[in-house]
């Protein structure tokens, strides 16, 4: 399977992803810059945390005028597989590919440590290699990863399953309902502030992010084969 | 407009009379102002070293892994495979009192630029920071607003640029409150040949400037920084500069992909002193001249002068010097990430800093005169400051209660305390590189491109430095290399922050000596020379100095990638093992008096006396090697150095992992128990290991000549002390663990 890495000035996990991709993951992983119109030959798209634009104005309120959103949403709305994590999540609520938008950690400080995270659902492209029942340990490292929705959102969310991750136990920034990932509306697009790509290698902690990429690998197999 | 310069103008520039008569007899005319603002900064103590220069001197600096020593932007080392780690450490003490969030993150990005102007690129920060205690009557409020300041400023710059912070020290005294320190460690990777230095070369050459645009601020942050701080420092506040780390990543990627197109020739950052010391160092290492046109400098506002463009400090700039006809290829890089470049002069050979402003010549210096004929000072030294006594108070049996309290008391005091409240605001996993983050003895990262881990350990110890600076400097550099031994790595080499008050004292500059002497032995004992480093003086407040502080960063090599063990227990039924001895440095009479410096006398006792714990060179480094051969052989499941709070403290802190383990300890000891409990000696380590592994970790301990004492077994929920066959303290880890982890935050919002 071959992603796509998009890379916005500021990007600082876009490497991370790459490394977690081809090495850990076995799988081709390709550079994209922001100024590309296109997203060439790519299966998936990981849209990397990091501080675009240096998060001025808003986190992810620039980024998402970069020529590849554009493209991006085309593909998006085709029903390819686009994950975000942390500032790409706060990059597609701002692009308006997700519901709700990310605001200050309830306490107003940045917090990097590993969480426990639950799925919220294990149908879809992103969470069906995980146990329902066993809760992974996924680190965090954000200032503004409280997600936030008004109720009636919230409320339709979780009536459409598309709640990907809830964080279990310690919530580290006072998100609603203690959601760490939702899925668009066609649950094809899936943004989380937990980091998977950090979550795939034993020698700097845990491994529970392979989960993630092996439902997306799976997802996509499954599609080619649908689609012969 | 052009002020006239004489004395008087000099003098507020912080250059003496002689200083004064030196330059007009050189250049044989009085000269402009702009030229004055240009050699005061380059001769202020922050640039020149002219105070510490005679001594600095005395460090090793050579090694067999040594490729850059001293005087470059970073020291260089070889890790193998022909890739190569540039590291150093700088501080942003002045600046972090007068602004405490900008002061301490430009602190971040100024060292980071250290290491990318070489063509590393950054992987890893570590901070050593002192301040007053948050719980001071007095200071307490003031404190704790720098305290805040200081790491959300660092977490600000380190974890927007994505270069992970990935452990450090923090230590408090009142001698901080009014000058807190802020020592930042940073290190690069990179191959061997390519590896870019800050010299200009080539006649005819472009000399390009990259980067942020030049305002007005930070003027005379070098001076400021060489000076003591009075009721005016207020007024020093626009002195500060502010960083942008977004800027500053676009320029980390730009300069490194500028690098690969091969035309450029020399590179250096715009650091203290900006383009004045950018533009003079590039051309006294070069051996040219440089001529440059300030009119083509990237300018914030208008109207400002030669002497405020060529003073400022405004962050994120870089002066580079490309091959004449490749300029273009340079150009398109630093366009392509949205930065400013242009070329603002050109490389000449007459050995000139050549400054051009609305069509004349504003200033003219001999490059070498601005650098290489710096004043040099063999400053007075007399004995060392110290105004502890020799002898305290006489120590009491301790009740069963107060040896509790004692623990419970280190547990709970800034010093000790977790500082998990610090660290969790610190992205310390970004790169996926940490195998051993903060709350660790050493910080290791893997380096995936070369197959190997380097372990770094930052230490400092003002309370020991005090009593005794040559000891306490010999202790610090002892117990940054028994850290890298906890992970079993070995050091390969060191960089230095030398914080201290006013070298024009005589007992200040003695401790300044002492310190650099002890160092320079013990650095040369543990095979770590000295490549670079930062001499951070006049850290006075209104007459009143610090205590002298100098910081050590050691860099050591794992020939792995895998994660080495932890300093907690892992285990329940594991054997507790103390190397190097109960107490190994001292008996009977002197103890008492080396007692008097630690952790426990200030905490407990209020006070602290006597003299640091003595330290046998021979010996420490035995327990190093003994500390590693077990490490490395994976005999053991823990390792974790006895450092402040002795013995006591070191046990509780093992007990305080993912998973809590108790352990019960039971030894006997002819010493006073206070000693036995929470004296420092150095040259121990706490080892927690498997039952079937003590017959292999004992035979290794002796063809060492290094003592092993059995201390009991890990498990059960309390930590245990059986002293002389009685049972002294029994507590639930679950309640030490409380109060070490609540403390800190908890001072914080103290009222």
């Amino acid at each position: 399977m071959k992603f796509g890495v998009i890379i916005f000035p500021g990007s600082n996990c876009d490497h991370d992803a790459l490394y977690a991709l081809t090495h850990n993951l076995g799988q081709q992983a390709t550079e994209i810059w922001h100024e590309s119109e296109e997203l060439g030959d790519a299966d998936a798209i990981f849209v990397p945390g990091g501080f675009s634009y240096g998060d001025y104005l808003r986190c992810g309120a620039i980024a998402r005028f970069s020529p590849v959103i554009r493209s991006l949403r085309r593909f998006a709305d085709s029903g390819g597989l686009v994950i975000g994590v942390c500032n790409g999540f706060q990059i597609l609520c701002e692009a308006g590919l997700l519901d709700g938008a990310l605001i200050r950690n309830q306490d107003l400080r940045f917090v990097c440590r590993t969480v426990d995270l639950v799925p919220g659902t294990l149908d879809s492209a992103f969470t069906s290699a995980c146990q329902p029942d066993r809760p992974l340990r996924i680190p965090v490292a954000h200032g503004e990863g409280c997600f936030f929705a008004d109720e009636a959102t919230l409320d339709r969310i979780e009536a459409e399953d598309r709640v990907a991750f809830r964080y279990s136990g310690n919530n580290p920034n006072g998100s609603s309902r203690n959601i760490a990932g939702v899925l668009s509306e066609g649950r094809n697009v899936l943004g989380m502030m937990p980091h998977p790509e950090r979550a795939c290698d034993g020698a700097v902690g845990s491994t529970d992010g392979i989960a993630v990429f092996r439902s997306m690998i799976a997802a996509a197999e499954n599609g080619l084969r649908h689609a012969d | 407009m052009q002020t006239e310069v004489d004395e008087r103008t000099a003098a507020e520039h912080g250059l003496t009379a002689e200083e004064y008569q030196r330059i007009t007899d050189r250049i044989g005319r009085v000269p402009t102002l702009t030229e004055l603002g240009i050699l005061s900064v380059m001769w202020s103590e922050h640039c020149s070293y002219k105070s510490s220069r005679l001594h600095l001197k005395k460090l090793p600096t050579r090694g067999e892994r040594i490729l850059v020593g001293p005087g470059e932007n970073a020291g260089i080392v070889d890790i193998g495979g022909g890739w190569a780690a540039a590291f150093k450490i700088e501080s942003h003490n002045h600046p972090s009192y007068i602004e405490p969030f900008q002061g301490a993150a430009t602190g971040v990005g100024g060292i980071l630029r250290d290491i990318f102007t070489m063509g590393a690129r950054p992987v890893a920060v570590l901070d050593a920071l002192r301040f007053g205690p948050p719980d001071d009557p007095e200071n307490g409020p003031v404190n704790r607003r720098i305290i805040r300041g200081v790491v959300e400023g660092i977490a600000h710059y380190g974890n927007c640029i994505g270069v992970p912070t990935i452990g450090g020290e923090c230590s408090f005294d009142p001698c901080f409150s009014a000058n807190p320190l802020v020592n930042v460690f940073a290190l690069g990777v990179f191959r061997q040949d390519s590896i870019f230095l800050g010299s200009a070369k080539g006649l005819g050459n472009p000399v390009i400037y990259v980067g942020a645009k030049t305002g007005r601020d930070g003027i005379q942050g070098a001076s400021m920084a060489s000076a003591e701080f009075d009721e005016d420092s207020e007024a020093k506040r626009p002195n500060v500069q502010v960083g942008d780390p977004f800027l500053e990543k676009l320029l980390l990627e730009a300069c490194l992909e500028a690098m690969r197109t091969g035309a450029i020739l020399g590179i250096q950052d715009m650091g203290a002193a900006g383009l004045t010391c950018s533009t003079a160092e590039m051309g006294g290492r070069g051996g040219v001249g440089i001529e440059i046109e300030l009119d083509r400098v990237p300018q914030r506002e208008s109207g400002m002068t030669p002497y405020e463009i060529m003073l400022s400090e405004s962050q994120e700039r870089m002066l580079l010097v490309a091959e004449r006809g490749r300029e273009g290829e340079v150009l398109a890089v630093f366009r392509k990430w949205g930065l400013d470049a242009v070329e603002i002069g050109t490389v000449t050979a007459d050995r000139l800093l050549r400054v051009k402003h609305g069509g004349s010549v504003v200033a003219e210096l001999d490059t070498g005169f601005l650098s290489d004929d710096a004043p040099l000072y063999d400053r007075p030294h007399s004995e060392p400051r110290r105004t502890a006594p020799l002898d305290g108070p006489v120590l009491s049996e301790p009740s069963a209660a107060e040896l509790l309290a004692g623990i419970e008391a280190l547990l709970a005091s800034p010093e000790l305390n977790s500082k998990r409240w610090i660290w969790e605001q610190y992205d310390h996993q970004v790169r996926t590189n940490t195998t051993a983050g903060p709350g660790a003895d050493a910080a290791v990262i893997r380096i995936k491109e070369a197959n190997v881990s380097l372990a770094m350990s930052l230490d400092g110890n003002s309370r020991y430095c005090a009593l005794d600076p040559r000891l306490g400097t010999q202790l610090i550099v002892a117990e940054c290399c028994r850290n890298l031994a906890t992970v079993g790595a070995t050091p390969i080499a060191a960089t230095n922050n030398l914080n201290f008050g006013n070298p024009e004292k005589p007992e200040i500059m003695a401790q300044l000596v002492e310190s650099i002497e002890g160092m320079a032995e013990a650095c040369r004992h543990f095979g770590t020379p000295i490549t670079g480093g930062n001499v951070s003086l006049y850290n006075e407040t209104l007459g009143e100095g610090i205590d002298p502080a100098p910081v050590l960063g050691i860099v050591g090599m794992l020939e792995h990638m895998a994660a080495p063990i932890g300093p907690c227990f892992t285990q329940a039924g594991d054997l507790v093992v103390l190397l190097g001895g109960l107490l190994p440095d001292c008996r009977g009479e002197e103890l008492p008096r080396r007692f008097g410096s630690s952790q426990y006398a200030k905490t407990l006792l209020g006070q602290t006396w006597g003299l640091p714990p003595s330290l046998d060179l021979e010996h420490e480094a035995s327990v190093h090697e003994a500390t590693r051969s077990i490490v490395r052989q994976n005999l053991a499941h823990s390792a974790h150095d006895v450092g402040s709070g002795g013995l006591a403290v070191a046990l509780a802190e093992c007990c305080f992992g993912p998973e809590p383990i108790g352990a019960t300890i039971e030894f006997d000891t002819d010493q006073p128990l206070l000693c036995a409990m929470f004296h420092e000696c150095p040259s121990r380590v706490l080892l927690s290991l498997p039952r079937a592994n003590i017959g292999e970790v004992v035979a290794i301990a002796a063809s060492l000549h290094v003592p092993l004492v059995e201390l009991g077994h890990t498990g059960g929920s309390t930590l245990a002390f059986r002293l002389n066959s009685t049972t002294r303290v029994e507590a639930p880890v679950a309640q030490l663990r409380r109060i070490w982890e609540s403390s800190f935050e908890a001072s914080l919002e103290a009222q």
